[in-house]
Order: structure tokens, then C-alpha cells, then sequence
């Protein structure tokens, strides 16, 4: 009789046995990156979902003729005037560490954005009004609820007077929190209050701009010419090995090469994206090649024999069939070449590029600072207000990776549907 | 439509990339020899030696049919004739080859323009990833063979009709050329090389990738361009090279064995080893 079950023997007993073995293998092996991806996020969004909402206080202010001077806006000093409005909420605060405290609980920022309110709107002036600005990031983090008012008062950053006072503002409803545009439309501050990613943000679109704009052209032709030109002999065989070898190669160690060729010996401005964007387009330079020369590769070569047997010149042939079909793949190459730059910090750091940027670049030749640098900043910083902007800053940078990614992906797709 | 560029005197046939030079009196005395002559030609990829002391001639306008058993060369010889071989690196020609007198491996000929004159289909239809029309006009396009837009519409027409394909594809012209199918692909092939007016047209097994409908279209239309073109053309098949072909070389091993009108190969070789591959004893 014949058996074709398990039983039949074979040694299959064994050999599903470790055929089971291995799959439980990958799926656990799986299972954990999956559980560390998930506690990374958790984390991270966690941290940095906070800087969506930002306290705002209000503050009534004396802008009678007497205080302003309607010809003359700037003139006023208009910290003294919220310094004066916060007095009059809390008349009894009388001694001068308390008036300090109290000055505290807005941020330094507050005088300017008063001044900005009235330049804007030049009809409030004339008598009373009462005006929100931002919370200082002490006081932020008590009305987000992040204060544990069950430490004793030593080690917490909140005091029980200050807690006092933003109780009261609360329960007048002079205290709120609302959306936090000044994050998306802010640079950088020392006060975590106002400190926004616009100025890096910038930064890092400029440094990849140039990037982008010298690596895939030199990357594509460099690609065009070994693959279709070049000679196969021991030559070509070498740069092809130096090309891998180059992607390999630490990135701090390009920025090495920018800090002494491009600022040392060309003098190129330090701290500017267009010197990033030359370190970066180094660095994403072999990547892109490699990527391309794959997907000329990868293209069937009757189109070109067919162009050629028509008499198309090899430049033709190229350029009219080969590179057309290989662009996708080429595009897709530079765009994962790109999202790593964009997440390079070590070569922007040695040429100057982790300077403290108030103002948001407008040009290639400001300095400017980059995404992941402003990462590392905050990450630096004393205060506890920065290690949500970190957070914040991280997811950014995260949602364009994905996106750029994305981007990638959906090329690949539309490039394998063609044929 | 410009009647030159389908009506092209022998003689003019020019390969060297500049404008043709008035024909030397010598000329003359050449017009004696077939159109397309093989003498002594050898052709080596690296260190082996796939054709052998190969002296062969081709008639104009006429059909000649390369046979012989896998791997013989054929389509080494096909691809010698407008230099494809060039493009395989370690690949080598010796000896003469010449098309209306002029010897095609002379360092003066341009490729390109050896080319543009003597078309090839290869064995499994390639349209480029482009429309219908593109396909047709791209080698008008590179060659400036056309001066305006209507001029080269009327063009590909023309060579759509030619190709027996246009009653199949005049309302879809811009529709992509792997969009239809596979026989319709090689009359697209047909029409593309016809497009540009070669002198000659090699075409490499070019229907084994057809079922025997399409190719008997593509055999009828192979005839009907036989007034005009000197065609050269492998096939696996006998009855395929009977059909159509007047004259028939048969290679084996890499040497030419027998060349004849294509009725006295098939009903009377001269040659055993002709005999025994028609009768399917080798191959
Ligand atoms: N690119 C190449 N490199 C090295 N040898 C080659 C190359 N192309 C062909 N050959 C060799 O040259 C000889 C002739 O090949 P060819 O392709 O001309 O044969 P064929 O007659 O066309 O065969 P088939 O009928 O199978 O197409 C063969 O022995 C083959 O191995
Ligand atoms: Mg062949």
C-alpha cells in the first residue's frame, strides 16, 4: 500500500520539524524589531505631541496716549506695560522676588508680540486692552498639565506661588492653550516658547537643493558614461571599486574633505548651505551612481541594438530610449540618496553648519543650520521645555523621511507597470 | 512626400557620413559584381573563430535566405553586414566586405551611416516604449529626413502601408507600439526600417516569435518589398526560406557550404551536407 502522509517516512517528521523551527524563527525575529519600532514612536510621539498646543496668558494693557504714541509705535516700552498689566492682575504681589516670579510667567517674547499686535491692528490703541501672548515654558508646562504637584516644591520647576497665580489666571479663564503656529513658523530662540523649526527646516531644504542639483546630474552622467561608454578594462574595473568603497565611507569623514578643500582652500562662506549641499552631494554622489547604473542595467537591450540598427548615433540611442525607461529608477536612486543626506548631521557639523540661526535662510549663502543639527541642539539644551521640541523636531524630520521613502516607492511601481 | 528618399540609385550608396562624391570612372567596371560581396570574410569572437573564408554574393533586390543548423554563423554573417558586431567587444571581421562597390570595413566608413542605409529586424520584435507613430518616424527624426510635419506624417503612412499595417493602426496612432500585437509588433519593426528608405534590410529570424497567421502576413509582405529592397533574411524554416527566398546559402560549422537559386538547393543540392540538413538528418 502506498502512503503519501507524513508517516511515509523520509525522515519528513524532521524535516517539518525544523522547517517550522525556522519560521517561528523569522516571525519572532520580526515580532521584535516591530515591538522596538512601536515603543520608538510611542515614545517619541509621546514626547513631542505636547508642542501642538502652546499657553497663552492675557494680559490687560494701558494703551492710552499717555503710554503709546500713535505717530510713534516703537517708541513705547512695551515691556514695561505688560510688566505693569501683570501687576494690576495681582495687586497683592508686592515684594520684588515675587514681582520677578511673577514677570516670569510670561515669556520674554510677550513685550514684542504686544508691539506686533498693535502694529498690526493700530486701532486698539487708545484705552484698555487686553492682549494674549505667550506663556513662558515653565508656566506652559504647568497649564499642560505636566507639572507633579505632589513633588515637594524644591524639585519642581514650578514654584507654589507661581502655581498660585496660574490657578487664578485659569480660573478667569485669562490663561489658555491654544494651536502652536509659532513651531512651524518660528527659527530658533534660547527660549523653548517661541523656538521654532522654520529656520532648519529651511536650512535643510536649501543644503538639499544644491545637493540635489550637483549630485544627479554628475551621478547620472558619471552612471551614463561607465555604463554605456567607458571601456571595460582594468581601469573601469578599479573606479568601480572605489565607487562601492565611497558609499561605504563615514560621512563625517566627507565633512573632513568640505571643511578642508571647500572652506579651507576654495574659502567658500562656513555655515552656508551651498557648502553643505557640496559636502552632502559627495556623500550621496556614489549612492546615486550605483542606483543608476543599476537601472540603466536593468533596461532591455533591444531598444538600444534596435536604435542603433537605424542608425541612431550611441548618444542618441541613449539619451532617446535607454534613459527615458531608466529614469524612474534613476529618480528613485537620488530620492534615497536624498533622505539620507537629509538626515546627516556629522559632515554638517565639522563645516559650521550647527550655528545658533535665529532668522529663517532665504538664500544659499546664509548661514543656516540643518533638520538633524537643531535636533542635536535642543537635545543639548538645559532648559525642560526643549526635550518636547526635540521629540517634535524628530517626528518632522521622521514624516519627510517617510515621505521622501514614499516617494521612492511609488516610482519603483510606476516604473515596473511600464513593461 | 520626398520620392528620393524611396528611390535611391545604387550607385549613390554612401558610407563614409559626407555628402557622396562624384562616382570614379573605375566605378564603372564594379558594376559587374552583386550588390552585397563577401571575399574571404572571417569573423572571431576573441579567440574562436565563428566564420571561416566566408565568399558569398547577394542580389539586388532580391531575397536571399541564410540556413544551416544552430549555432553556424548565420546570424554572425547577417550581423556583419551593417556592423552590429561591432558592438560586442571581443568580436573581430577579417577579409572584404562590400555593398554596390564600396568595402563597408573601410576605416573611413561612419557605422551610422553604414546603418541608416542597411536596416535590420531582429528576431523578436522590439518596438521602442513609444506611440505607434514615434516608432515610424523616430528614424526620419534623427536623420532630418523630413522637413515638415505633414511631409513626415505622409512618411509614416507611407511606411505603415508599406508594412501592411496601417489598415490595422491608422486610428491609433498614438497608442504605445507594445500595445499591439506580437505579429502586428514585427510588421511595426518592418515599417520603422522601411521608414528611413535602406538599401538593404537584414532581418534575423523574424518570425519564430509569430504564430503562423501573423507570419504568413509578415512572408506576403517580405514579397511584396522585394521590389524594392535587397533583403537578407535567417530562417529556421524551410519551408519559410522555399516560400520566399530566390536564392539560398546554407552554412554549417562556419563556413559557407552552398549557395543556388533556393529551387536547385531544395531539389538538387550539389553539396551531402545540403542534403542531409533539408532532409532533416543534421540541424
Ligand atoms: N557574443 C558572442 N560571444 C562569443 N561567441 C559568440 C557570440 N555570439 C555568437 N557566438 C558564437 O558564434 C557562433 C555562431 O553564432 P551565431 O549566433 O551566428 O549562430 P546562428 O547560426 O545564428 O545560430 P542560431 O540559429 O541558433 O541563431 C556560435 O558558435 C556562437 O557560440
Ligand atoms: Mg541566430
Amino acid at each position: 500500500m502506498i502512503n503519501f502522509t507524513q508517516e511515509a517516512g523520509f525522515g519528513l517528521r524532521r524535516r517539518k520539524r525544523a522547517e517550522a523551527r525556522f519560521q517561528w524563527a523569522g516571525r519572532g525575529a520580526i515580532l521584535i524589531s516591530l515591538a522596538f519600532l512601536v515603543i520608538m514612536f510611542a515614545s517619541i510621539i509621546g514626547n513631542g505631541a505636547g508642542v501642538i498646543w502652546q499657553s497663552q496668558i492675557a494680559v490687560t494693557v494701558d494703551l492710552s496716549a499717555e503710554e503709546i504714541d500713535p505717530e510713534n509705535i516703537g517708541d513705547a516700552s512695551f515691556n514695561s506695560l505688560v510688566k505693569k498689566g501683570l501687576r494690576d492682575a495681582f495687586p497683592e504681589v508686592e515684594k520684588r522676588k515675587e514681582k520677578k516670579r511673577l514677570y516670569g510667567l510670561v515669556s520674554t517674547e510677550a513685550a514684542f508680540e504686544v508691539e506686533r499686535q498693535i502694529q498690526a491692528n493700530p486701532e486698539l490703541l487708545g484705552g484698555m486692552q487686553t492682549l494674549w501672548v505667550t506663556a513662558s515654558d515653565d508656566a506652559d508646562l504647568y497649564i499642560s498639565g505636566q507639572v507633579d504637584t505632589d513633588l515637594p516644591e524644591v524639585k519642581r520647576r514650578v514654584s507654589d506661588a507661581e502655581i498660585a497665580m496660574l490657578d487664578k489666571l485659569l480660573e478667569e479663564g485669562l490663561a489658555r492653550e491654544t494651536f502652536n503656529r509659532g513651531f512651524f513658523t518660528n527659527g530658533d530662540s534660547r527660549e523653548p516658547e517661541i523656538a521654532g523649526i522654520l529656520s532648519s527646516l529651511m536650512g535643510s531644504a536649501l543644503t538639499l537643493l544644491v545637493c540635489f542639483a550637483l549630485s544627479f546630474p554628475l551621478g547620472i552622467g558619471a552612471a551614463i558614461y561607465l555604463e554605456e561608454f567607458a571601456p571595460k578594462n582594468r581601469m573601469s574595473d578599479l573606479i568601480e571599486v572605489n565607487i562601492n568603497n565611497l558609499a561605504a565611507v563615514p560621512s563625517i569623514v566627507f565633512g573632513l574633505l568640505g571643511l578642508s578643500i571647500f572652506l579651507g582652500y576654495m574659502g567658500l562662506p562656513r555655515s552656508t548651505p551651498l557648502v553643505g549641499g557640496m559636502v552632502l552631494a559627495l556623500m550621496t554622489l556614489p549612492t546615486i551612481i550605483i542606483a543608476s547604473r543599476a537601472a540603466l542595467r536593468s533596461v532591455p537591450p533591444s531598444f538600444k541594438e534596435a536604435a542603433l540598427a537605424l542608425g541612431a548615433t550611441p548618444v542618441q540611442a541613449i539619451f532617446h530610449h535607454v534613459l527615458p525607461v531608466a529614469m524612474p529608477g534613476m529618480l528613485t536612486g537620488a530620492i534615497v540618496g536624498m533622505a539620507q543626506a537629509l538626515g546627516e548631521t556629522a559632515p554638517l557639523l565639522m563645516i559650521g553648519m550647527v550655528a545658533f540661526i535665529v532668522d529663517v535662510p532665504t538664500s544659499v549663502l546664509e548661514p543656516a543650520t540643518a533638520l538633524p543639527v537643531q535636533i542635536f541642539l535642543w537635545a543639548d539644551a538645559p532648559e525642560r521645555a526643549f526635550t518636547e521640541k526635540t521629540a517634535a523636531a524628530i517626528i518632522v524630520l521622521l514624516t519627510f523621511l517617510i515621505l521622501m521613502n514614499l516617494i521612492a516607492i511609488l516610482l519603483r511601481r510606476k516604473l515596473e507597470t511600464r513593461f | 512626400m520626398d520620392q528620393t528618399l524611396i528611390q535611391t540609385p545604387v550607385a549613390d550608396a554612401n558610407f563614409v557620413g559626407q555628402p557622396a562624391t562624384p562616382t570614379p570612372p573605375e566605378k564603372v567596371s564594379e558594376m559587374e559584381q552583386s550588390f552585397i560581396q563577401a571575399r574571404k570574410a572571417n569573423v572571431f569572437y576573441g579567440e574562436k573563430q565563428a566564420l571561416f573564408d566566408i565568399n558569398l554574393d547577394i542580389e539586388e533586390k532580391r531575397v536571399t535566405a541564410l540556413i544551416g543548423p544552430s549555432g553556424c554563423g548565420k546570424s554572425t554573417f547577417l550581423r556583419a553586414i551593417n556592423r552590429m558586431n561591432d558592438l560586442i567587444p571581443i568580436c573581430r571581421f577579417d577579409g572584404n566586405l562590400t555593398i554596390a562597390g564600396q568595402e563597408i570595413y573601410d576605416p573611413a566608413v561612419d557605422v551610422v551611416a553604414l546603418r541608416a542605409q542597411v536596416g535590420m529586424v531582429f528576431q523578436k520584435p522590439n518596438p521602442f516604449p513609444k506611440s505607434i507613430f514615434e516608432n515610424v518616424a523616430y528614424g526620419l527624426k534623427i536623420h532630418g529626413m523630413t522637413s515638415s510635419k505633414t511631409e513626415m506624417a505622409d512618411r509614416v503612412e507611407w511606411s505603415l502601408k508599406s508594412a501592411g499595417l496601417w489598415d490595422e493602426v491608422h486610428d491609433r496612432l498614438d497608442q504605445p507600439g507594445n500595445s499591439l500585437s506580437g505579429g502586428q509588433q514585427q510588421r511595426l519593426c518592418i515599417a520603422r526600417t522601411v521608414a528611413v528608405a535602406p538599401k538593404v534590410i537584414l532581418m534575423d529570424e523574424p518570425c519564430s516569435a509569430l504564430d503562423p497567421i501573423a507570419t504568413a502576413k509578415v512572408e506576403d509582405l517580405i514579397d511584396s518589398l522585394r521590389k524594392d529592397y535587397t533583403i537578407v533574411i535567417v530562417t529556421h524554416s524551410m519551408q519559410q526560406a522555399a516560400r520566399i527566398s530566390q536564392r539560398t546559402a546554407f552554412f554549417h560549422l562556419g563556413k559557407l557550404i552552398e549557395v543556388g537559386a533556393t529551387k536547385d538547393v531544395f531539389t538538387n543540392p550539389r553539396e551531402e551536407q545540403t542534403q542531409n540538413y533539408i532532409t532533416g538528418r543534421i540541424g
